[in-house]
């Protein structure tokens, strides 16, 4: 199953590195993760998406990333109500001809066109991960020369619509 | 203070000479005085020379092992013994990869130790230089913690910090790597003060829960079948004392770990001796037969469990364990208790826990026992490996610290040796490591001098290491080495012989060196033992002296560790327990 981790950690070099090696080293398969600095100086936030097998793998990855010293806090947010949020950006194949036609995809998307040449555009798009997606699927048939994904950032919202399931010894 | 001030060192900084102006090397010495560092195990090279010559001016006892891998076991062994942080020191590069067994082996079973290395200067970090390795990288899966000192400043922090890690929660190895620019760097500061360790993101528990901790009185009560189960985390939270009180409170019969041996009296009447791969048969059946098993300390490791569907199939399980990750990752947990072992069990104690009606369990028990014990077959010729532990362990009174590498002479020992003190066996558990034993046996040795102390090894292990010899002789250890010689790799025969019909694939080797010659090169006694009279004698006269000895008792060679479960096997599928 597909879960959504956030972790705070102690903004310190190796940081990451620990981490991602307590997640290899475990086997756990990372589909994305970002990193960047919180409103606290000296603290950074990661969010990881993670494929486990089980509620059991889950626990023990959770138990296993807060076991780490410099990690301050872990939350799986993944049953709660949250933003998540990723960029990409899309080098899309644009010839004069079809320019208009991939214009009226970008619009619905409120994405932006942020450069233009003769045959290409870049186009970036921001919104969770599920739209990211749609969009590529709809520009993909005129051809993506080149693309880049920064993995989903999140957070929990602010009113939470049911309370989400504890695990019983964290 | 007692490091030496430099007052033009400081005048040249511009500074202030009331404050002293030493070396980063000194605030190290001086940080590791601050801790009450008795002893330090290690091997000088090019990055630490700073260090070394700050130890020549303000001496802290050290070990100077042959090899790093030594210096390690050896810290590791003291710090098994003594309670203690081992405290280790190797140069850069292939100084610090030669710790990297060692860093590994103290981190599965647990214990503390502070490994500092030295590192290239700051400014070729990363450049490939002379005798540079990530050591920070290379050790990160199999440390507690570890850090480089980018500072100076940071120095007394970094090393004070790393002490309480290592020390506290469940122990562990923490290494510090140190470029040899720090070392030599000046630092101002009117003193090195211990400040409080400031560690958010580290805060173990070790008080129990008190709703848990009725949760396990409730079931104790009810139970029909309970059994604990004691790893070694009672001996690192010193709860031999409250084990037994507490199993003398409620009757309740006991079984050990490999690693937990010694947290009861070897010979106590609820004893069912150790459990797992090699383990007693009472003591698997009760694991099988149980309702309640209570694992004090013990992580569930595979060598203990065999086929994890067919572990305690009918128990509630009850796990008290000082690291919340070692709860549940292999057995699930009925009733969670995160908690240090000595408080937990204060709080049950304190509780007046008891369990009633437990005859018919325990006579059942008891009679199996009785008709399933250890046993060998005894013959006319040769010794056996299993009679040279017991004649050990006679010779010695079960009072001797024990060491062993890993192997088939680690499990006889771990099975005829009676272990009477919790601080008295030290095995390389978790790793299982070839070539602990010998060295782990001199850092016991210097942590309790009156003790005596016995490793026992094989011959293929004790190969690995045998240059600490060096050691015995230098410093007149009175360690007693027993090789229990069988010219082969025990275990691995024993698997080839069970497991890949009969095709011993490079594990005989029937050549070995002379030991007794080579004891004698390094200035020792030494003893070749052929047959039981022999050795009694030998034993007898050696393990009884205060002065260093090797034994090299031949054995015989096709004998295997009995009972046993194999491989991918529930406890209940146990085979040799009759002969």
């Amino acid at each position: 199953m597909k879960r959504i981790i956030t972790t705070t950690v102690i903004n310190q070099s190796g940081v990451l590195n620990r981490v991602t090696g307590l997640l290899m080293k475990r086997q756990f398969n990372i589909e994305s993760i970002t990193v960047g600095h919180t409103e606290q100086p000296g603290i950074s936030k990661m969010t990881f998406v993670v494929h486990v097998e089980d509620q059991r793998k889950l626990e023990q990855l959770l138990k296993q990333l807060q076991k780490q010293i410099d990690v301050l806090k872990v939350n799986d947010i993944s049953d709660k109500a949250i933003v998540t949020r990723e960029l990409a950006l899309i080098k899309v194949l644009s010839p004069p001809a079809v320019r208009s036609e991939i214009t009226s995809i970008i619009e619905p998307f409120r994405a932006t066109v942020i450069d233009m040449s003769k045959n290409v555009i870049t186009v970036q798009v921001t919104g969770d991960p599920e739209k990211v997606e749609a969009f590529i699927d709809l520009v993909r048939p005129y051809g993506i020369k080149e693309m880049t994904r920064t993995g989903a950032t999140a957070f929990v919202r602010e009113n939470q619509k049911t309370p989400s399931q504890q695990l019983s010894i964290l | 203070m007692s490091v030496q001030v430099n007052t033009k060192q400081a005048e040249a900084l511009g500074g202030d000479v009331e404050k002293q102006a030493v070396q980063g090397a000194d605030i190290f010495i001086q940080s590791l005085q601050n801790e009450g560092v008795e002893m330090i195990f290690g091997y000088p090279g090019g990055a630490v020379l700073p260090i070394y010559d700050a130890l020549y001016k303000n001496p802290i006892p050290h070990i100077l092992a042959r090899h790093e891998q030594g210096a390690i076991h050896a810290a590791e062994g003291y710090a098994r013994v003594s309670g203690r942080t081992g405290v280790v020191i190797a140069t850069s590069g292939p100084g610090a990869t030669n710790l990297v067994t060692g860093i590994a082996d103290a981190m599965m079973d647990s214990l503390p130790l502070v490994v500092f290395t030295g590192q290239v200067a700051s400014a070729v970090i990363g450049t490939d230089a002379f005798q540079e390795a990530d050591i920070v990288g290379i050790t990160q899966p199999i440390t507690k913690h570890n850090y480089q000192v980018k500072d100076v400043n940071d120095l007394p922090r970094i090393i004070h910090e790393a002490f309480h890690i290592a020390s506290t929660g469940r122990p562990g190895p923490v290494l510090v790597d140190i470029p040899k620019n720090v070392s030599n760097e000046i630092f101002t500061m009117a003193e090195v003060k211990q400040t409080e360790v400031n560690l958010p993101g580290y805060q173990p528990t070790t008080t129990p829960n008190f709703l848990q901790i009725q949760k396990v009185a409730q079931a104790i009560q009810k139970a029909k079948k309970p059994l604990v189960l004691a790893g070694a985390g009672v001996l690192h939270a010193g709860a031999a004392e409250e084990l037994t009180a507490f199993i003398e409170q409620t009757g309740i019969p006991v079984t050990n770990t490999l690693l937990g041996l010694g947290t009861i009296h070897g010979e106590h009447k609820q004893f069912l001796g150790m459990a797992g791969m090699h383990g007693t048969y009472a003591a698997n059946m009760a694991i099988c037969e149980c309702d309640c098993l209570i694992n004090i300390g013990a992580r569930f490791d595979d060598r203990l469990t065999g086929n994890l569907e067919h572990f305690a199939p009918n128990a509630q399980v009850i796990h008290i364990d000082i690291d919340p990750a070692e709860i549940g990752k292999n057995v699930p947990t009925d009733i969670p208790i995160v908690a240090d072992a000595k408080e937990a069990l204060q709080a049950l104690l304190k509780l007046g826990v008891s369990a009633e009606g437990l005859e018919e369990w325990t006579a059942h028990l008891d009679g199996m026992k009785e008709e399933y014990p250890l046993q060998y077959k005894k013959q006319e010729e040769g010794i056996l490996p299993q009679e040279a532990i017991e004649m050990i362990h006679k010779h010695t009174r079960g009072d001797a610290i024990v060491t062993t590498d890993v192997g088939q002479h680690q499990m006889w020992a771990a099975q005829y040796y009676k272990f009477n003190h919790p601080d008295h066996w030290v095995t390389s558990g978790g790793l299982g490591t070839m070539g602990f034993g010998f060295p782990a046996a001199i850092g016991a040795q210097l942590a309790k001098p009156k003790e005596t102390v016995v490793a026992i090894t094989g011959d293929g292990g004790f190969q690995m290491t045998l240059q600490e010899l060096s050691l015995l002789q230098e410093s007149q250890i009175p360690v007693k080495v027993v090789i229990l010689n069988n010219q082969c790799l025990g275990m691995v025969r024993q698997w080839q012989q069970t497991f890949y019909q009969e095709r011993y694939s490079e594990s005989l080797m029937p050549s070995q060196p002379d030991f007794v010659k080579l004891a004698e090169a390094y200035n020792l006694e030494g003893y070749k033992v052929t047959t039981v009279e022999e050795a009694d004698e030998v034993f007898e006269k050696a393990l009884n002296s205060n002065k260093p000895v090797l034994i090299d008792c031949r054995v015989k060679q096709i004998e295997n560790v009995y009972p046993m479960v194999a491989p991918g096997k529930g406890l209940h599928e146990m085979i040799g327990v009759k002969p």
